[in-house]
């Protein structure tokens, strides 16, 4: 390999995801460089969730490698990989909904403040610290993404824009070096799109590579380093968001051709 | 934010503790201490169940299998082998833990109704156990002559004292539940209940917790099983059948499983009226629980406890 000039956080090789015979990644190659925004778009059932989903363990890719900080990661569990440091938002938001948003945020803290089962029931004199502890990490993220004031709330109170925001948060609680996010504009008015398009931008000056699905062209071009296509779970074009706008075959994904046009009459 | 207050388990712990003096002056109520031993024991037991449904989400129809392996572990040990009877005690817990492991490794990747079937499959089985392993366990006619339990000599023979001694089980277990409610663990019991999904990628080995929250409350019914054991020093296979692990999940589904308080109110309230306020249904006894079931499933989803959420909703309109 030749020397590179930034290092890859995540190299994806040949990687292949079939569902019985539907094949939703077909030979997905891609790296990330570290500490940018990369953006995975493509038309509806382009693969791009499936993705998600490989990278993050809900399920082993059927081939194929992924290679996060040269540790290969394509079999290991989801809480695992969490571990290791790669975190993620849903699509369609998976809040704990019995939780208050401070509660949400300290679960993420989960995986780097560790306690027993045991001492935990006991609430021996160490747990009590590693709560407060906990507890502050959790507030000062809320901080972070403007919540702060909204701790006590229930999680499920929330207008649909601070979902969204508390679901990035609570994925920051678990101080990953890669944030992948699912449509994190999807179903927000424009203050809220801003608002979370600004969070995504602060986020990568925390120094933590975001990966990014979006439908917002205009939050996806405004915001991100480099970008992806998908179209039917192949890759079909990559580069900087002009590249990638000028792209014949990208137009040609989104808008159809004129021949596909006649095909599907 | 999750805060059990400290007050109302305070003036329940001083209740508790007076019981016993003011049942022997109010007339009519001379039983009631009887009553609150089986109420304590059955706490034990739905203690667990509430933390297994209420707070992580998961069904288990099969506490009653749990709760007569305490019991028989404990009586077969003591009566027939003549061992230490709070070593028995120990052994019938870590006994329930291992088969709360072995049926729960496969079990818990199952949800829902699945998981419904196979923990009351398990239930079944156990309970022919009981009734097949004649040589061992006595079969329908039941075991005689397990001991009464005794610490340095001091032996709990009488109801009070055998009283004390449930209630500081209960105590215990109820304080130690309510810390781990309120910590990392409880919280990602919570977050499993929520979603699965999210409590993988925030980190949380859910199956571990999953077994984890199970074996604790299998570990709890085994206790409260040997305590029933010393109790009656008499048990048969009657009493650790299907109908007993659906009464236990009446008890939480009627004081309210999402919290803990619920077990508590649901153990009492189903103590009171199968032993005392029901008897004279005689064998239509069923038919009540049944309805019971229905009317706080339709009209009270969160239980007893419930309540005052309801009527504080109602007063703000």
């Amino acid at each position: 390999m030749n020397e590179q000039p930034t290092e890859n956080i995540l190299e994806v090789e040949d990687v292949v995801m079939a569902f019985g015979g539907l094949t939703a990644l077909l030979n997905l190659n891609f790296q990330v460089e570290s500490g940018i925004i990369k953006a995975i778009i493509g038309p509806n059932g382009a693969g791009k969730t499936t993705l998600f989903n490989v990278i993050t363990g809900t399920f082993p890719p059927t081939e194929g490698l992924i290679r996060f900080k040269n540790t290969l990661i394509e079999n290991l569990k989801a809480h695992e990989i969490s571990k290791l440091g790669i975190s993620r938002t849903f699509q369609t938001v998976e809040l704990f909904t019995n939780m208050t948003v401070l509660e949400n945020v300290m679960v993420g803290c989960h995986t780097r403040i560790q306690s027993a089962f045991i001492a935990d029931g006991l609430r021996l004199p160490h747990i009590k610290k590693k709560e407060v502890q906990m507890r502050d990490r959790a507030m000062e993220i809320l901080k972070f993404i403007g919540l702060g004031n909204k701790f006590d709330e229930s999680a499920d109170s929330l207008p649909l824009g601070e979902r969204k925001i508390l679901e990035i948060g609570r994925a920051l609680a678990t101080e990953p070096e890669l944030i992948c996010l699912d449509e994190p504009a999807a179903g927000l008015n424009e203050t809220e799109t801003r608002t979370a398009a600004d969070l995504i931008r602060r986020i990568k000056e925390r120094g933590i590579t975001v990966l990014l699905v979006e439908h917002d062209m205009k939050v996806v071009m405004d915001i991100s380093d480099h970008i992806m296509v998908l179209n039917y779970g192949e890759k079909i074009a990559e580069g900087s968001p002009l590249e990638v706008q000028n792209d014949s075959r990208v137009i040609e994904a989104y808008l159809g051709s004129e021949e596909e046009d006649h095909a599907s009459d | 934010m999750l805060r059990i207050r400290i007050f109302p388990i305070v003036i329940f712990a001083v209740i508790i503790i007076f019981f016993p003096l003011i049942a022997r002056i109010i007339p009519g109520i001379g039983n009631y201490p009887d009553l609150m031993v089986f109420a304590g024991i059955y706490c034990l037991i739905t203690i667990g169940l509430s933390l297994l449904m209420g707070y992580a989400g998961q069904i288990s129809l099969g506490q009653a299998a749990f709760f007569g392996i305490g019991a028989y572990v404990s009586g077969i040990l003591t009566a027939t082998y003549g061992l230490n009877p709070w070593l028995c005690m120990v052994f019938g817990m870590i006994i329930a833990a291992l088969v709360a492991v072995i049926v729960g490794v496969p079990s818990l990747k199952l949800h829902g109704h699945y998981l419904a079937m196979a923990t009351l499959a398990f239930g079944i089985i156990v309970f022919i156990i009981f009734n097949e392993e004649v040589e061992w366990t006595g079969g329908p006619d039941g075991l005689i002559g397990i001991p009464v339990l005794s610490v340095f000599g001091f032996q709990f023979d009488t109801l009070e004292k055998y009283y004390y001694l449930v209630w500081f089980f209960v105590f215990a277990v109820f304080i130690f539940t309510i810390n781990l409610i309120q910590s990392r663990s409880g919280r990602a019991l919570r977050a499993i209940h929520a979603s699965e999904a999210a409590s993988n990628a925030m980190g949380i080995n859910v199956s571990r917790f999953k077994i984890m929250v199970f074996v604790y409350s299998a570990i709890l019914a085994a206790l409260a099983g040997s305590l029933y054991a010393h109790y009656l020093n008499f048990i048969n296979p009657a009493t650790f059948d299907l109908f007993f692990s659906i009464k236990l999940l009446i008890m939480i589904a009627l004081g309210g499983m999402h919290e803990i308080w619920g077990a508590i109110i649901g153990a009492f309230l189903i103590t009171f009226l199968s032993f005392e306020w029901l008897h004279f249904f005689e064998e239509f006894e069923v038919i009540v629980y049944g309805f019971i079931l229905l009317v706080v499933t339709i009209f009270l989803p969160h239980g007893l406890v419930g309540i005052p959420h309801i009527i504080k909703d109602w007063l703000r309109r």
